[in-house]
Protein backbone atom coordinates (compact mmCIF):
# COMPACT_ATOMS: atom_id res chain seq x y z
CA UNK A 1 0.00 0.00 0.00
CA UNK A 2 2.74 2.39 -0.77
CA UNK A 3 0.96 4.56 -3.15
CA UNK A 4 -1.57 5.69 -0.18
CA UNK A 5 1.41 7.35 1.59
CA UNK A 6 2.68 9.38 -1.60
CA UNK A 7 2.80 12.99 -0.50
CA UNK A 8 2.37 15.18 -3.28
CA UNK A 9 4.39 18.34 -2.05
CA UNK A 10 3.12 22.14 -2.31
CA UNK A 11 5.53 22.85 -4.60
CA UNK A 12 3.89 20.49 -7.21
CA UNK A 13 0.23 21.62 -6.38
CA UNK A 14 1.06 24.98 -6.97
CA UNK A 15 2.91 24.36 -10.36
CA UNK A 16 -0.70 22.35 -10.75
CA UNK A 17 -2.41 25.74 -9.68
CA UNK A 18 -0.57 28.04 -11.68
CA UNK A 19 -1.06 25.78 -14.75
CA UNK A 20 -5.11 25.68 -13.96
CA UNK A 21 -5.10 29.57 -13.62
CA UNK A 22 -3.01 30.17 -17.35
CA UNK A 23 -5.61 27.84 -18.69
CA UNK A 24 -8.53 29.63 -17.22
CA UNK A 25 -6.57 32.72 -18.93
CA UNK A 26 -6.34 30.82 -21.97
CA UNK A 27 -10.09 29.77 -21.98
CA UNK A 28 -11.25 33.20 -22.00
CA UNK A 29 -9.30 34.67 -24.16
CA UNK A 30 -10.34 31.81 -26.88
CA UNK A 31 -13.53 32.56 -26.12
CA UNK A 32 -13.25 36.22 -27.23
CA UNK A 33 -11.46 34.81 -30.80
CA UNK A 34 -15.19 34.45 -31.96
CA UNK A 35 -14.27 30.97 -34.03
CA UNK A 36 -17.55 30.06 -34.56
CA UNK A 37 -17.95 26.23 -33.93
CA UNK A 38 -14.33 25.84 -33.02
CA UNK A 39 -14.58 27.48 -29.54
CA UNK A 40 -16.76 25.38 -28.26
CA UNK A 41 -14.69 22.66 -28.94
CA UNK A 42 -11.70 24.68 -27.85
CA UNK A 43 -13.22 25.21 -24.42
CA UNK A 44 -14.30 21.93 -23.71
CA UNK A 45 -11.10 20.71 -24.21
CA UNK A 46 -9.31 22.97 -22.54
CA UNK A 47 -12.37 22.56 -19.56
CA UNK A 48 -11.13 18.26 -20.30
CA UNK A 49 -7.48 19.30 -19.43
CA UNK A 50 -8.57 21.23 -16.80
CA UNK A 51 -10.68 18.84 -15.13
CA UNK A 52 -7.13 16.26 -15.59
CA UNK A 53 -5.10 17.93 -13.93
CA UNK A 54 -7.49 18.22 -10.67
CA UNK A 55 -8.17 14.71 -10.61
CA UNK A 56 -4.40 13.77 -11.05
CA UNK A 57 -2.80 15.55 -8.96
CA UNK A 58 -5.36 17.33 -6.40
CA UNK A 59 -7.44 14.65 -5.92
CA UNK A 60 -4.58 12.07 -6.44
CA UNK A 61 -5.75 9.70 -9.08
CA UNK A 62 -1.97 9.09 -10.41
CA UNK A 63 -0.91 7.92 -6.89
CA UNK A 64 -3.83 5.46 -7.29
CA UNK A 65 -4.34 1.95 -7.92
CA UNK A 66 -5.53 0.35 -10.69
CA UNK A 67 -9.41 -0.20 -8.95
CA UNK A 68 -10.24 3.66 -8.41
CA UNK A 69 -9.02 4.60 -12.06
CA UNK A 70 -10.98 1.78 -13.67
CA UNK A 71 -13.87 2.60 -12.01
CA UNK A 72 -13.54 6.69 -13.21
CA UNK A 73 -12.69 5.57 -16.43
CA UNK A 74 -16.30 3.38 -16.27
CA UNK A 75 -17.83 6.12 -15.38
CA UNK A 76 -16.69 8.66 -18.22
CA UNK A 77 -17.28 5.98 -20.40
CA UNK A 78 -20.84 5.45 -19.23
CA UNK A 79 -21.34 9.37 -18.88
CA UNK A 80 -19.96 9.32 -23.38
CA UNK A 81 -22.49 6.24 -23.75
CA UNK A 82 -25.25 8.21 -22.22
CA UNK A 83 -24.65 11.81 -23.86
CA UNK A 84 -23.66 9.66 -27.67
CA UNK A 85 -27.32 7.85 -27.46
CA UNK A 86 -28.97 10.58 -26.78
CA UNK A 87 -27.80 12.67 -29.69
CA UNK A 88 -28.00 10.30 -31.55
CA UNK A 89 -31.90 10.26 -31.28
CA UNK A 90 -31.95 14.22 -31.00
CA UNK A 91 -30.07 14.82 -34.18
CA UNK A 92 -31.53 11.82 -36.78
CA UNK A 93 -35.17 12.44 -35.02
CA UNK B 1 -1.27 2.25 7.41
CA UNK B 2 -0.29 0.69 10.76
CA UNK B 3 -2.83 1.62 12.87
CA UNK B 4 -4.24 -0.65 16.24
CA UNK B 5 -7.90 0.24 15.49
CA UNK B 6 -9.47 -1.50 12.51
CA UNK B 7 -9.83 1.29 9.78
CA UNK B 8 -10.08 0.76 6.17
CA UNK B 9 -9.09 3.63 4.48
CA UNK B 10 -9.01 2.52 0.85
CA UNK B 11 -12.70 1.26 1.83
CA UNK B 12 -13.38 4.66 2.86
CA UNK B 13 -11.91 6.10 -0.63
CA UNK B 14 -13.69 3.63 -2.78
CA UNK B 15 -16.77 4.46 -1.12
CA UNK B 16 -16.33 7.77 -1.50
CA UNK B 17 -15.81 7.99 -4.97
CA UNK B 18 -18.47 5.89 -5.66
CA UNK B 19 -20.41 8.90 -4.29
CA UNK B 20 -18.41 11.11 -6.57
CA UNK B 21 -19.24 9.15 -9.41
CA UNK B 22 -22.99 9.02 -8.97
CA UNK B 23 -22.46 13.30 -8.72
CA UNK B 24 -20.66 12.81 -11.43
CA UNK B 25 -23.54 11.54 -13.63
CA UNK B 26 -25.98 14.00 -12.00
CA UNK B 27 -24.14 16.84 -13.19
CA UNK B 28 -23.91 15.24 -17.10
CA UNK B 29 -27.50 14.60 -17.03
CA UNK B 30 -27.48 18.63 -16.50
CA UNK B 31 -24.68 19.00 -19.04
CA UNK B 32 -26.48 16.85 -21.55
CA UNK B 33 -29.80 18.73 -21.21
CA UNK B 34 -28.17 22.09 -22.30
CA UNK B 35 -26.54 20.40 -25.17
CA UNK B 36 -30.12 19.37 -26.57
CA UNK B 37 -31.21 22.63 -25.77
CA UNK B 38 -28.61 24.39 -27.27
CA UNK B 39 -28.86 22.04 -30.32
CA UNK B 40 -32.88 22.94 -30.25
CA UNK B 41 -32.47 26.69 -29.78
CA UNK B 42 -29.11 27.96 -30.65
CA UNK B 43 -30.47 31.33 -31.25
CA UNK B 44 -32.21 31.67 -27.87
CA UNK B 45 -29.29 30.30 -25.90
CA UNK B 46 -26.66 32.68 -27.72
CA UNK B 47 -29.02 35.72 -26.66
CA UNK B 48 -29.66 34.69 -23.38
CA UNK B 49 -25.42 33.59 -22.45
CA UNK B 50 -24.73 37.30 -24.21
CA UNK B 51 -26.19 38.41 -20.71
CA UNK B 52 -24.16 36.37 -18.18
CA UNK B 53 -21.08 38.33 -16.55
CA UNK B 54 -18.15 36.91 -17.50
CA UNK B 55 -16.18 38.86 -15.15
CA UNK B 56 -18.70 37.23 -12.30
CA UNK B 57 -17.85 33.70 -13.94
CA UNK B 58 -14.21 34.29 -13.94
CA UNK B 59 -13.83 35.79 -10.36
CA UNK B 60 -15.57 32.33 -9.10
CA UNK B 61 -13.36 30.01 -11.18
CA UNK B 62 -9.94 31.51 -10.50
CA UNK B 63 -11.70 31.62 -6.38
CA UNK B 64 -12.59 27.69 -6.68
CA UNK B 65 -9.15 26.79 -8.40
CA UNK B 66 -7.21 28.19 -5.32
CA UNK B 67 -9.32 26.82 -2.83
CA UNK B 68 -8.86 23.67 -4.40
CA UNK B 69 -5.05 24.45 -4.28
CA UNK B 70 -5.60 25.17 -0.66
CA UNK B 71 -7.85 22.09 0.28
CA UNK B 72 -4.82 19.80 -1.20
CA UNK B 73 -2.26 21.43 0.35
CA UNK B 74 -4.43 20.62 3.84
CA UNK B 75 -4.29 17.00 2.99
CA UNK B 76 -0.42 17.48 2.49
CA UNK B 77 0.44 19.37 5.44
CA UNK B 78 -1.60 17.07 7.56
CA UNK B 79 0.51 13.96 5.58
CA UNK B 80 3.66 15.77 7.25
CA UNK B 81 2.22 16.11 10.66
CA UNK B 82 1.77 19.86 10.20
CA UNK B 83 -1.49 20.47 11.80
CA UNK B 84 -1.50 23.96 12.51
CA UNK B 85 -0.66 24.85 8.68
CA UNK B 86 -3.53 22.21 7.76
CA UNK B 87 -6.28 24.62 9.60
CA UNK B 88 -4.57 27.54 7.75
CA UNK B 89 -5.32 25.60 4.73
CA UNK B 90 -8.76 24.60 5.41
CA UNK B 91 -9.11 28.43 6.56
CA UNK B 92 -8.25 29.62 3.54
CA UNK B 93 -10.49 27.14 1.71
CA UNK B 94 -13.75 27.67 3.61
CA UNK B 95 -12.84 31.80 3.29
CA UNK B 96 -12.86 31.12 -0.53
CA UNK B 97 -16.11 29.42 -0.40
CA UNK B 98 -17.66 31.95 1.41
CA UNK B 99 -16.26 34.32 -1.47
CA UNK B 100 -17.42 32.30 -3.61
CA UNK B 101 -21.34 32.37 -2.78
CA UNK B 102 -20.60 35.84 -2.00
CA UNK B 103 -20.05 37.07 -4.93
CA UNK B 104 -23.08 34.54 -6.71
CA UNK B 105 -25.42 36.16 -4.23
CA UNK B 106 -24.53 39.53 -6.25
CA UNK B 107 -24.69 38.27 -9.63
CA UNK B 108 -28.10 36.42 -9.24
CA UNK B 109 -29.53 39.91 -7.54
CA UNK B 110 -28.21 41.23 -10.53
CA UNK B 111 -29.68 38.93 -12.99
CA UNK B 112 -32.90 38.54 -10.96
CA UNK B 113 -33.09 42.82 -10.72
CA UNK B 114 -32.89 42.59 -14.63
CA UNK B 115 -35.92 40.07 -15.09
CA UNK B 116 -34.00 37.36 -15.45
CA UNK B 117 -35.77 34.30 -13.07
CA UNK B 118 -37.97 31.54 -14.14
CA UNK B 119 -41.37 32.38 -14.75
CA UNK B 120 -40.78 36.37 -14.74
CA UNK B 121 -42.57 38.44 -17.31
CA UNK B 122 -39.29 39.37 -19.47
CA UNK B 123 -39.20 35.83 -20.01
CA UNK B 124 -42.27 34.87 -20.53
CA UNK B 125 -42.30 36.84 -23.79
CA UNK B 126 -38.84 36.07 -24.88
CA UNK B 127 -38.14 33.22 -27.34
CA UNK B 128 -38.09 29.57 -25.89
CA UNK B 129 -34.76 28.70 -25.75
CA UNK B 130 -34.16 32.21 -23.45
CA UNK B 131 -36.35 31.20 -20.44
CA UNK B 132 -34.84 27.27 -21.38
CA UNK B 133 -31.24 28.49 -21.02
CA UNK B 134 -32.04 30.34 -17.91
CA UNK B 135 -33.76 27.91 -16.00
CA UNK B 136 -31.20 25.00 -16.76
CA UNK B 137 -28.81 27.78 -15.45
CA UNK B 138 -30.62 28.40 -12.21
CA UNK B 139 -30.88 24.77 -11.84
CA UNK B 140 -27.29 23.51 -12.51
CA UNK B 141 -25.90 26.80 -10.94
CA UNK B 142 -28.07 26.32 -8.05
CA UNK B 143 -27.55 22.80 -7.56
CA UNK B 144 -23.52 23.35 -7.45
CA UNK B 145 -23.95 26.40 -5.15
CA UNK B 146 -25.58 23.81 -2.66
CA UNK B 147 -22.74 21.84 -3.15
CA UNK B 148 -20.46 24.81 -2.19
CA UNK B 149 -22.39 25.56 1.11
CA UNK B 150 -22.58 21.68 1.85
CA UNK B 151 -18.99 20.99 1.05
CA UNK B 152 -18.14 24.08 2.98
CA UNK B 153 -20.09 23.00 5.89
CA UNK B 154 -18.16 19.77 5.77
CA UNK B 155 -14.43 20.78 5.16
CA UNK B 156 -15.94 23.21 8.50
CA UNK B 157 -16.39 20.03 10.30
CA UNK B 158 -13.38 18.45 9.26
CA UNK B 159 -11.18 21.22 10.53
CA UNK B 160 -12.56 21.04 13.79
CA UNK B 161 -12.18 17.81 13.86
CA UNK B 162 -8.28 18.21 13.14
CA UNK B 163 -7.81 21.43 15.34
CA UNK B 164 -9.22 18.49 18.22
CA UNK B 165 -6.37 15.88 17.13
CA UNK B 166 -9.41 13.22 16.12
CA UNK B 167 -8.14 13.74 12.61
CA UNK B 168 -3.82 13.66 12.48
CA UNK B 169 -1.04 12.22 10.29
CA UNK B 170 -1.92 8.22 11.43
CA UNK B 171 -5.38 8.66 10.52
CA UNK B 172 -6.80 11.90 8.04
CA UNK B 173 -8.91 9.28 5.51
CA UNK B 174 -11.58 12.07 6.27
CA UNK B 175 -9.75 15.31 6.06
CA UNK B 176 -9.01 12.88 2.29
CA UNK B 177 -12.57 11.86 1.53
CA UNK B 178 -13.92 15.99 2.14
CA UNK B 179 -11.44 17.74 0.03
CA UNK B 180 -12.14 14.89 -2.44
CA UNK B 181 -15.78 16.25 -2.35
CA UNK B 182 -14.68 19.48 -2.62
CA UNK B 183 -12.29 19.04 -5.71
CA UNK B 184 -15.41 17.53 -7.32
CA UNK B 185 -17.11 20.91 -6.76
CA UNK B 186 -14.67 22.59 -8.49
CA UNK B 187 -14.33 20.12 -11.23
CA UNK B 188 -18.27 20.62 -11.84
CA UNK B 189 -17.49 24.50 -12.39
CA UNK B 190 -14.58 24.28 -14.61
CA UNK B 191 -17.01 22.78 -16.77
CA UNK B 192 -20.01 25.38 -16.07
CA UNK B 193 -17.72 28.32 -16.40
CA UNK B 194 -17.17 27.70 -20.71
CA UNK B 195 -21.12 26.00 -21.24
CA UNK B 196 -22.41 29.40 -19.08
CA UNK B 197 -20.56 32.16 -19.62
CA UNK B 198 -18.24 31.60 -22.18
CA UNK B 199 -19.17 29.48 -25.84
CA UNK B 200 -22.42 31.25 -26.20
Amino acid sequence: MNEQHHIVSHRKLAGVWLALLALTALTVWVAHLNLAVGHVWGSLAIACLKSGLVIAFFMHMKYEGWLLRWLLFMTLVILAIFIGLTFFDVLYR
Amino acid sequence: MTHSQHKDNAGAKLGMWLFLFTELLLFGGLFLLYAVYLSRYPQGFTTAGREMHIVFGTANTAILITSSLLAAMSVTAIQRGERRQALWFLGGTILCAVIFLTNKYFEWSAEIGHGFYPDSPRLATAPPGESAFFSLYYMTVGLHGLHVVIGGSLLAWVAVKVKRGSIHSGDYVLLENATLYWHLVDLIWIFIFPLYYLIL
